[in-house]
Protein backbone atom coordinates (compact mmCIF):
# COMPACT_ATOMS: atom_id res chain seq x y z
CA UNK A 1 0.00 0.00 0.00
CA UNK A 2 2.85 2.48 0.98
CA UNK A 3 4.91 1.72 -2.38
CA UNK A 4 1.41 2.04 -4.36
CA UNK A 5 1.16 5.50 -2.87
CA UNK A 6 4.23 6.69 -3.52
CA UNK A 7 4.11 5.65 -7.08
CA UNK A 8 0.88 7.62 -7.15
CA UNK A 9 2.75 10.75 -5.72
CA UNK A 10 6.11 10.64 -7.56
CA UNK A 11 6.43 12.89 -10.97
CA UNK A 12 9.62 11.53 -12.31
CA UNK A 13 9.10 8.30 -13.98
CA UNK A 14 12.26 7.12 -13.55
CA UNK A 15 11.49 7.23 -9.72
CA UNK A 16 7.53 5.45 -10.30
CA UNK A 17 9.65 2.65 -12.33
CA UNK A 18 11.75 2.23 -10.10
CA UNK A 19 9.42 2.33 -7.22
CA UNK A 20 6.72 -0.72 -9.29
CA UNK A 21 9.58 -2.85 -9.49
CA UNK A 22 10.31 -2.90 -5.90
CA UNK A 23 6.55 -3.36 -5.65
CA UNK A 24 6.89 -6.43 -8.08
CA UNK A 25 9.74 -7.90 -5.81
CA UNK A 26 7.85 -7.70 -2.45
CA UNK A 27 4.86 -9.14 -4.39
CA UNK A 28 7.17 -11.56 -5.59
CA UNK A 29 8.32 -12.29 -2.06
CA UNK A 30 4.23 -12.95 -0.79
CA UNK A 31 3.92 -15.41 -3.97
CA UNK A 32 6.53 -17.16 -2.45
CA UNK A 33 4.49 -16.83 0.88
CA UNK A 34 2.10 -18.18 -0.14
CA UNK A 35 3.99 -21.13 -1.66
CA UNK A 36 3.45 -20.06 -5.50
CA UNK A 37 7.18 -20.61 -6.27
CA UNK A 38 5.70 -21.11 -9.85
CA UNK A 39 4.33 -17.34 -9.81
CA UNK A 40 7.11 -15.85 -8.07
CA UNK A 41 9.81 -16.72 -10.33
CA UNK A 42 7.49 -15.28 -13.37
CA UNK A 43 7.00 -12.42 -10.95
CA UNK A 44 10.54 -11.54 -10.02
CA UNK A 45 12.01 -12.17 -13.42
CA UNK A 46 8.96 -10.09 -15.39
CA UNK A 47 7.98 -7.66 -13.18
CA UNK A 48 11.22 -6.66 -11.69
CA UNK A 49 13.82 -7.26 -14.06
CA UNK A 50 12.80 -6.97 -17.68
CA UNK A 51 9.65 -4.95 -17.25
CA UNK A 52 11.55 -2.40 -15.79
CA UNK A 53 14.23 -2.57 -18.55
CA UNK A 54 12.16 -1.81 -20.59
CA UNK A 55 10.18 1.05 -19.01
CA UNK A 56 13.57 2.71 -18.98
CA UNK A 57 14.85 2.07 -22.25
CA UNK A 58 10.91 3.70 -23.21
CA UNK A 59 11.98 6.78 -20.99
CA UNK A 60 15.11 6.69 -22.70
CA UNK A 61 13.60 7.64 -26.01
CA UNK A 62 10.79 9.83 -24.19
CA UNK A 63 10.69 12.20 -21.65
CA UNK A 64 11.31 11.28 -18.26
CA UNK A 65 9.01 13.95 -16.33
CA UNK A 66 4.97 12.99 -15.87
CA UNK A 67 3.04 16.17 -17.53
CA UNK A 68 1.28 18.30 -14.70
CA UNK A 69 -2.78 17.94 -15.51
CA UNK A 70 -4.31 20.85 -16.54
CA UNK A 71 -7.16 20.59 -14.03
CA UNK A 72 -8.43 17.81 -11.63
CA UNK A 73 -11.35 15.24 -13.17
CA UNK A 74 -13.97 15.03 -10.42
CA UNK A 75 -15.89 12.40 -12.67
CA UNK A 76 -12.51 10.40 -12.48
CA UNK A 77 -12.33 10.10 -9.06
CA UNK A 78 -16.10 9.63 -8.67
CA UNK A 79 -15.81 6.68 -10.84
CA UNK A 80 -12.71 5.33 -9.74
CA UNK A 81 -14.51 5.02 -6.10
CA UNK A 82 -17.53 3.57 -7.48
CA UNK A 83 -15.43 1.37 -9.52
CA UNK A 84 -13.34 0.08 -6.10
CA UNK A 85 -16.38 0.10 -3.93
CA UNK A 86 -18.12 -2.67 -6.31
CA UNK A 87 -14.86 -4.33 -6.33
CA UNK A 88 -14.71 -4.41 -2.71
CA UNK A 89 -18.40 -5.68 -2.21
CA UNK A 90 -17.37 -8.64 -4.23
CA UNK A 91 -14.37 -9.57 -2.07
CA UNK A 92 -16.24 -9.27 0.84
CA UNK A 93 -18.46 -12.47 -0.90
CA UNK A 94 -15.47 -14.59 -1.40
CA UNK A 95 -14.74 -17.82 0.88
CA UNK A 96 -12.37 -17.05 3.38
CA UNK A 97 -8.68 -17.28 2.72
CA UNK A 98 -7.93 -21.35 2.56
CA UNK A 99 -11.37 -22.49 2.94
CA UNK A 100 -11.59 -26.08 2.04
CA UNK A 101 -15.04 -25.61 1.08
CA UNK A 102 -14.38 -23.24 -1.29
CA UNK A 103 -15.18 -23.77 -5.24
CA UNK A 104 -11.50 -23.89 -5.92
CA UNK A 105 -10.27 -26.38 -3.65
CA UNK A 106 -13.38 -28.83 -4.67
CA UNK A 107 -13.44 -28.33 -8.31
CA UNK A 108 -10.94 -29.75 -10.38
CA UNK A 109 -7.97 -28.94 -8.22
CA UNK A 110 -8.35 -32.01 -6.07
CA UNK A 111 -8.23 -34.47 -9.20
CA UNK A 112 -4.51 -32.84 -10.53
CA UNK A 113 -3.16 -32.95 -7.39
CA UNK A 114 -4.23 -36.53 -6.92
CA UNK A 115 -3.37 -38.10 -10.41
CA UNK A 116 -1.53 -35.48 -12.45
CA UNK A 117 1.86 -37.05 -11.50
CA UNK A 118 0.37 -40.75 -12.24
CA UNK A 119 -1.19 -39.46 -15.43
CA UNK A 120 1.64 -37.07 -16.55
CA UNK A 121 4.92 -38.29 -14.85
CA UNK A 122 5.60 -34.92 -13.74
CA UNK A 123 6.41 -34.22 -10.36
CA UNK A 124 5.22 -30.42 -10.58
CA UNK A 125 1.69 -29.69 -10.66
CA UNK A 126 2.15 -26.13 -12.10
CA UNK A 127 4.07 -27.33 -15.05
CA UNK A 128 1.59 -30.52 -15.53
CA UNK A 129 -1.73 -28.28 -15.41
CA UNK A 130 -0.38 -25.93 -17.56
CA UNK A 131 1.65 -28.12 -20.71
CA UNK A 132 -0.82 -30.71 -20.85
CA UNK A 133 -4.34 -30.46 -19.22
CA UNK A 134 -4.40 -26.81 -20.19
CA UNK A 135 -2.50 -27.09 -23.00
CA UNK A 136 -4.86 -25.16 -25.22
CA UNK A 137 -4.77 -22.16 -23.06
CA UNK A 138 -0.91 -22.41 -22.88
CA UNK A 139 -0.97 -22.39 -26.65
CA UNK A 140 -3.18 -19.62 -27.10
CA UNK A 141 -0.81 -17.66 -24.64
CA UNK A 142 2.44 -18.20 -26.75
CA UNK A 143 0.69 -16.97 -29.32
CA UNK A 144 -0.46 -13.41 -27.56
CA UNK A 145 3.55 -13.03 -26.78
CA UNK A 146 4.67 -13.91 -30.31
CA UNK A 147 1.82 -11.58 -31.53
CA UNK A 148 3.21 -8.81 -29.08
CA UNK A 149 6.90 -9.14 -30.12
CA UNK A 150 5.84 -9.13 -33.77
CA UNK A 151 4.35 -6.46 -33.17
CA UNK A 152 7.02 -4.31 -31.61
CA UNK A 153 9.63 -5.19 -34.15
CA UNK A 154 6.94 -3.73 -36.55
CA UNK A 155 6.32 -0.80 -35.13
CA UNK A 156 10.28 0.26 -33.83
CA UNK A 157 12.62 -1.46 -35.42
CA UNK A 158 13.92 0.58 -38.62
CA UNK A 159 15.32 -2.29 -40.59
CA UNK A 160 11.87 -3.60 -41.29
CA UNK A 161 10.79 -0.07 -42.57
CA UNK A 162 14.09 0.17 -45.00
CA UNK A 163 13.60 -3.67 -46.23
CA UNK A 164 9.74 -2.35 -47.31
CA UNK A 165 10.48 0.34 -49.37
CA UNK A 166 12.57 -1.49 -52.39
CA UNK A 167 9.68 -3.66 -52.09
CA UNK A 168 7.14 -1.00 -52.74
CA UNK A 169 8.67 0.23 -55.24
CA UNK A 170 9.43 -2.67 -57.30
CA UNK A 171 5.56 -2.56 -57.69
CA UNK B 1 28.55 3.02 -20.95
CA UNK B 2 31.30 0.50 -22.92
CA UNK B 3 34.82 2.30 -21.15
CA UNK B 4 33.53 2.93 -17.99
CA UNK B 5 32.03 1.13 -15.03
CA UNK B 6 34.81 -1.37 -14.65
CA UNK B 7 33.04 -2.75 -11.81
CA UNK B 8 29.66 -3.47 -13.87
CA UNK B 9 31.33 -5.29 -16.57
CA UNK B 10 33.29 -7.01 -14.35
CA UNK B 11 30.82 -8.69 -11.89
CA UNK B 12 28.28 -9.43 -14.93
CA UNK B 13 30.28 -10.96 -16.92
CA UNK B 14 30.35 -13.37 -13.60
CA UNK B 15 27.36 -13.10 -13.26
CA UNK B 16 25.71 -13.61 -17.25
CA UNK B 17 27.01 -16.74 -17.69
CA UNK B 18 25.30 -18.47 -13.96
CA UNK B 19 22.26 -16.31 -15.06
CA UNK B 20 21.90 -17.99 -18.60
CA UNK B 21 22.95 -21.53 -16.97
CA UNK B 22 20.10 -20.67 -14.54
CA UNK B 23 17.78 -20.38 -17.60
CA UNK B 24 18.36 -23.39 -18.56
CA UNK B 25 18.16 -25.75 -15.71
CA UNK B 26 14.94 -24.11 -14.86
CA UNK B 27 14.04 -24.95 -18.78
CA UNK B 28 14.94 -28.09 -18.63
CA UNK B 29 14.34 -29.12 -14.89
CA UNK B 30 11.01 -27.10 -15.04
CA UNK B 31 8.94 -30.31 -14.69
CA UNK B 32 10.33 -31.51 -11.43
CA UNK B 33 10.99 -28.34 -9.80
CA UNK B 34 9.66 -25.19 -9.63
CA UNK B 35 9.55 -23.07 -13.16
CA UNK B 36 9.02 -23.92 -16.70
CA UNK B 37 9.34 -22.72 -19.97
CA UNK B 38 8.12 -19.03 -19.95
CA UNK B 39 10.17 -18.46 -16.54
CA UNK B 40 12.85 -20.07 -18.63
CA UNK B 41 12.65 -18.03 -21.20
CA UNK B 42 12.25 -14.69 -18.68
CA UNK B 43 15.59 -16.11 -17.11
CA UNK B 44 17.15 -16.64 -20.29
CA UNK B 45 16.38 -13.35 -21.70
CA UNK B 46 17.14 -11.59 -18.79
CA UNK B 47 21.13 -12.71 -18.87
CA UNK B 48 21.13 -11.45 -22.72
CA UNK B 49 19.54 -8.33 -21.81
CA UNK B 50 22.00 -7.48 -19.12
CA UNK B 51 24.59 -8.42 -21.53
CA UNK B 52 23.34 -5.72 -24.02
CA UNK B 53 22.72 -3.13 -20.91
CA UNK B 54 26.56 -3.62 -19.59
CA UNK B 55 28.11 -3.60 -23.26
CA UNK B 56 25.85 -1.53 -25.28
CA UNK B 57 23.57 -2.82 -28.38
CA UNK B 58 25.97 -3.79 -31.04
CA UNK B 59 27.97 -6.50 -29.60
CA UNK B 60 24.68 -8.00 -28.24
CA UNK B 61 23.14 -7.54 -31.73
CA UNK B 62 25.79 -9.77 -33.35
CA UNK B 63 25.34 -12.84 -31.27
CA UNK B 64 21.69 -12.80 -32.21
CA UNK B 65 20.77 -10.62 -35.70
CA UNK B 66 17.49 -10.18 -36.56
CA UNK B 67 17.36 -13.29 -38.26
CA UNK B 68 18.14 -15.52 -35.84
CA UNK B 69 15.69 -13.83 -33.11
CA UNK B 70 12.52 -13.98 -35.35
CA UNK B 71 13.06 -17.40 -36.64
CA UNK B 72 12.98 -18.53 -32.99
CA UNK B 73 10.13 -16.61 -31.80
CA UNK B 74 8.03 -18.23 -34.81
CA UNK B 75 10.12 -21.83 -34.15
CA UNK B 76 8.49 -21.57 -30.49
CA UNK B 77 5.28 -21.38 -31.72
CA UNK B 78 5.46 -23.60 -34.68
CA UNK B 79 6.92 -26.20 -32.19
CA UNK B 80 4.00 -26.25 -29.65
CA UNK B 81 1.44 -26.47 -32.53
CA UNK B 82 3.63 -29.09 -34.29
CA UNK B 83 3.30 -31.10 -30.69
CA UNK B 84 -0.43 -30.87 -30.89
CA UNK B 85 -0.23 -31.59 -34.67
CA UNK B 86 2.00 -34.49 -33.99
CA UNK B 87 -0.24 -36.13 -31.37
CA UNK B 88 -3.18 -35.20 -33.76
CA UNK B 89 -1.81 -37.32 -36.73
CA UNK B 90 -0.58 -40.26 -34.08
CA UNK B 91 -4.87 -40.73 -33.67
CA UNK B 92 -5.34 -38.85 -30.57
CA UNK B 93 -6.90 -35.15 -30.26
CA UNK B 94 -5.03 -31.93 -30.98
CA UNK B 95 -2.28 -31.75 -27.76
CA UNK B 96 -3.41 -35.42 -26.42
CA UNK B 97 0.50 -36.28 -25.45
CA UNK B 98 -0.55 -39.65 -24.29
CA UNK B 99 0.76 -40.98 -27.80
CA UNK B 100 3.93 -39.64 -28.08
CA UNK B 101 5.83 -41.84 -26.21
CA UNK B 102 6.09 -45.31 -26.04
CA UNK B 103 3.46 -45.38 -23.18
CA UNK B 104 0.83 -42.79 -22.03
CA UNK B 105 2.88 -41.08 -19.45
CA UNK B 106 5.92 -41.11 -21.74
CA UNK B 107 4.23 -39.81 -24.33
CA UNK B 108 2.84 -36.79 -21.70
CA UNK B 109 6.59 -36.24 -20.53
CA UNK B 110 7.73 -35.79 -24.31
CA UNK B 111 5.05 -33.69 -25.42
CA UNK B 112 4.95 -31.68 -22.11
CA UNK B 113 9.08 -31.46 -22.49
CA UNK B 114 8.54 -30.39 -26.48
CA UNK B 115 5.83 -28.05 -25.70
CA UNK B 116 8.06 -25.90 -22.74
CA UNK B 117 11.01 -26.05 -25.44
CA UNK B 118 8.56 -24.13 -27.69
CA UNK B 119 7.11 -21.72 -24.83
CA UNK B 120 10.82 -20.81 -23.23
CA UNK B 121 12.25 -20.66 -27.23
CA UNK B 122 9.51 -17.99 -28.18
CA UNK B 123 9.32 -15.91 -24.56
CA UNK B 124 12.68 -15.87 -24.80
CA UNK B 125 13.27 -14.77 -28.12
CA UNK B 126 10.76 -12.08 -27.81
CA UNK B 127 11.84 -10.32 -24.60
CA UNK B 128 15.71 -9.83 -26.16
CA UNK B 129 13.50 -8.62 -29.64
CA UNK B 130 11.61 -6.00 -27.84
CA UNK B 131 14.71 -4.74 -25.63
CA UNK B 132 17.03 -4.83 -29.02
CA UNK B 133 13.68 -2.98 -30.61
CA UNK B 134 13.98 -0.08 -27.96
CA UNK B 135 17.31 -0.47 -27.43
CA UNK B 136 18.43 0.45 -31.04
CA UNK B 137 15.80 3.52 -31.47
CA UNK B 138 17.88 4.92 -28.42
CA UNK B 139 21.71 4.41 -29.81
Amino acid sequence: MVVAFAIIRRRSLIATVMLSSFFSLLMAGTFVLLDAVDVAFAEAAVGAGITTVLLLSALAITSSVEVQPLKSHWLALVLTLATAGVLFYGVSDLPAFGDAAAPAQRHVAPRYLERAELETGIPNVVTAVLASYRGFDTLGELTVVLTAGVGVMLLMTPGVRRRKKPGEADE
Amino acid sequence: MNTQHLIVRVVSKLLIPLILLFGLYVQFHGETGPGGGFQAGVIFAAGFILYALVFGPEPARRVAPEWLVSTLMALGVLLYFGTGAASFFFGANFLEYGVLGADFVAGQKMGIFLVELGVGMTVSAVMVAIYLAFAEVEG
